[in-house]
């Protein structure tokens, strides 16, 4: 199959951001488990393949809103490592000054609206930028993340009724990684998750979350014609979290097997999935991946030790930021 | 000068603003073609069209929710709830989203955008269309709130409002609507967080918000036959409070009570008194007396409802007896 140079660059990009985004992770809990970050966080890894293939379609003039497992919204959006692990450990030159933490981080300059900490809570954010977008006449799409347990908040349905019946430019991308917290999503979700967003007339999808380049070719298509007018859409994508619901969730044996994190994790990941072809595929060799994926560990482990060593925010800042100017 | 109804004060206020600035819509139930139930928006869609002026579904967390999302990309939304006791479904939405989003993000994030809402009892609606609950959101850093004593509040402080970086709840007293008062024609404003001295008065200061300036200063013209003399003041805004302009009135009167509509536990009469407390004190000659409504759900008969809020008998009564040295039972 020829590929185009552009592809090429798409591809290594995706690739690239995929693993950016596991490498994170990995050093995200490697500060958790070592007790250097306040608080806890929740582990996007085995997800990347979802908000890669989606933000790859968008602009940085589009928007998302993200959720509490949203770093890997946040990298895939654009966002630098330094700033984010800055905010992970709430120093000033963190995304948010340290206001906002791992639950809360947003990246305006890329169209990061925020992650949130309320299930579902942004589902209203998303929909009224979309809004905004129709009533001032620009052409930016919105994402909306949120995953399988989201789908039983009652907003939900308050907003794709209004996005429907005013064709507003939102994509509701639900990932379902197969557990909402502690509860396995057959216990908590009745009927077809997509056929509650078809009751609103909602074009909807599910696809496999696991396959970067299925999730940004339907995405692409689907913020071209959002773009134009024809939104909104409704994408669920069935996938996995390796870690459990948050980083101190380690004994899980009581609501999943081992053997199935195994599966998925050997069989179906993302990354490992997307590296085999490109190398079958001639895009990239594996002397050159391995190459990108030490250079990404670099970065990470030179952007954790800055974000060790940065500052906290100065005391005078803790009242600064209630109301604005 | 011309006098208008608080309604036309309020649809002129908006009106103004939505010429100024073409980012301003306004959204909620029955806000177009019907104008609300109180009238209040009539005429708006019929200048501004159904692009600016939008009918919502029957959903207050979906449509906040909208509305946040629209002030945080470059809109200026107004929101129109229906019943200030509709507030507790737009919880999330207005006290954990749009109050928190320019603390959260560190500054980079900013929600402007009005909701404006009703309050106030003895309209014989029961207890789910009745109730005051400035209080609840007053609670939450992030949020201002405005209660306007009268057409000529209601205009200058929704331009204000409008016009504001931040997230501003207005409690308008639906019992009012239809009240006239004087209104400049020209363009003002009024800033949030300034109280208005209504009445100069030396033996004792009345703060009251929203329909209770009325009945303070009926209570003050009784006292004033009595040889007392009160002070009335409006703060206007609760959130950010003029506690200068307080302070300065109890330390000259050295006696005060604070009316508001709201439940008085845990209320925004507690919230001022103490504070009279806290930098008053020594200036003091009686403690400092809340009256807010009874700690009751507001009852649906007439002769239940009319005793739950404050009046101006019952204001003047507590005042001859602050000034005369006497305790006051406790409500």
């Amino acid at each position: 199959m020829a590929k185009t140079k552009t592809n090429t660059e798409d591809y290594l990009r995706m690739y690239r951001q995929m693993v950016r985004i596991r490498t994170f992770e990995d050093n995200a809990n490697q500060l958790y488990l070592s007790a250097k970050m306040p608080g806890l966080t929740h582990m996007y890894s085995g997800e990347e393949a979802v908000a890669v293939g989606i933000c790859e379609a968008l602009t940085d003039d589009d928007r998302i809103t993200s959720t509490h497992r949203g770093h890997g919204h946040c990298v895939a959006k654009g966002a630098e490592f330094k700033e984010m692990f800055c905010e992970l450990l709430g120093k000033e030159e963190g995304y948010c000054r340290g206001k906002g933490g791992s639950m809360h981080i947003a990246d305006q300059s890329h169209g990061n609206l925020g992650a949130n900490a309320i299930v579902g809570g942004s589902m209203g954010i998303a929909t009224g930028s979309a809004l905004r977008a129709k009533l001032q006449g620009n052409d930016d799409v919105t994402v909306c993340f949120f995953g399988d347990g989201a789908t039983a908040q009652g907003l939900m349905y308050e907003v794709m009724n209004m996005a429907a019946l005013w064709k507003l430019p939102v994509i509701y991308a639900c990932e379902n990684n197969g557990y909402s917290e502690y509860t396995k999503t057959d216990e908590i979700a009745a009927g077809s998750i997509t056929a509650r967003a078809e009751a609103f007339g909602i074009e909807a999808h599910q696809i496999d979350g696991q396959d970067v380049l299925a999730v940004n070719a339907l995405t692409r298509k689907l913020v071209d014609r959002a773009r134009k007018g024809e939104g909104p859409f409704f994408i669920e994508l069935m996938t996995y979290r390796y870690h459990g619901h948050h980083v101190g969730d380690i004994n899980r044996e009581y609501y999943r097997s081992k053997d199935e994190e195994r599966d998925w994790k050997d069989n179906r990941d993302p990354i490992v999935r997307f590296r085999a072809y490109l190398v079958e595929e001639g895009i990239a060799s594996e002397d050159e991946i391995e190459a990108m994926n030490a250079e990404i560990e670099t970065d990470a482990r030179e952007a954790v030790a800055y974000a060790e060593a940065a500052r906290y925010p100065d005391v005078s800042e803790v009242d600064m930021h209630v109301y604005a100017d | 000068m011309r006098e208008i109804t608080l309604s036309q004060a309020v649809n002129e206020a908006i009106a103004e603003e939505m010429r100024r600035d073409p980012t301003v819509f306004l959204m909620g139930e029955d806000v177009a073609e019907a104008g609300t139930p109180f009238k209040v928006l009539s005429g708006l869609v019929e200048e501004f069209g159904t692009d600016r002026v939008l009918d919502t579904p029957i959903s207050e967390p979906g449509f906040v929710g909208l509305a946040v999302g629209a002030a945080m990309t470059g809109a200026r939304p107004i929101v129109d709830l229906m019943f200030g006791d509709f507030i507790y479904l737009v919880m999330d939405q207005l006290c954990n989203q749009a109050a928190k989003q320019h603390y959260m993000s560190g500054g980079k994030l900013t929600v402007p955008m009005v909701l404006r809402t009703n309050m106030g009892a003895t309209r014989r609606s029961a207890a789910q269309h009745s109730q005051s609950l400035q209080a609840l959101v007053a609670h939450i850093p992030g949020l201002k709130v405005a209660m306007p004593s009268s057409a000529y509040e209601a205009k200058g402080l929704m331009k204000t409002a409008i016009r504001d970086n931040n997230p501003v709840v207005i409690f308008e007293d639906k019992l009012m609507y239809q009240d006239k008062a004087p209104v400049p024609e020209e363009e003002f404003l009024i800033p949030l967080g300034e109280a208005h001295v209504k009445r100069a008065g030396d033996d004792i200061t009345l703060i009251a918000t929203s329909s209770m300036v009325q009945v303070a200063e009926k209570a003050a013209e009784m006292l004033a036959s009595d040889g007392i003399s009160a002070e009335v003041i409006d703060p206007r805004t609760i959130v950010p409070l003029d506690e200068a302009t307080l302070l300065a009135s109890v330390k000259k009167t050295s006696r005060a009570i604070v009316i508001d509509e709201g439940h008085q536990s845990y209320g925004v009469t507690a919230e001022i008194a103490s504070r009279l407390n806290e930098r008053a004190f020594y200036h003091l000659d009686a403690p400092v007396l809340r009256m807010g409504a009874m700690d009751v759900p507001v009852p649906f008969s007439p002769a239940l409802e009319d005793i739950t809020v404050p009046t101006p008998e019952g204001v003047a009564g507590n005042a001859r007896k602050l000034c005369a040295g006497e305790m006051i039972d406790a409500a």
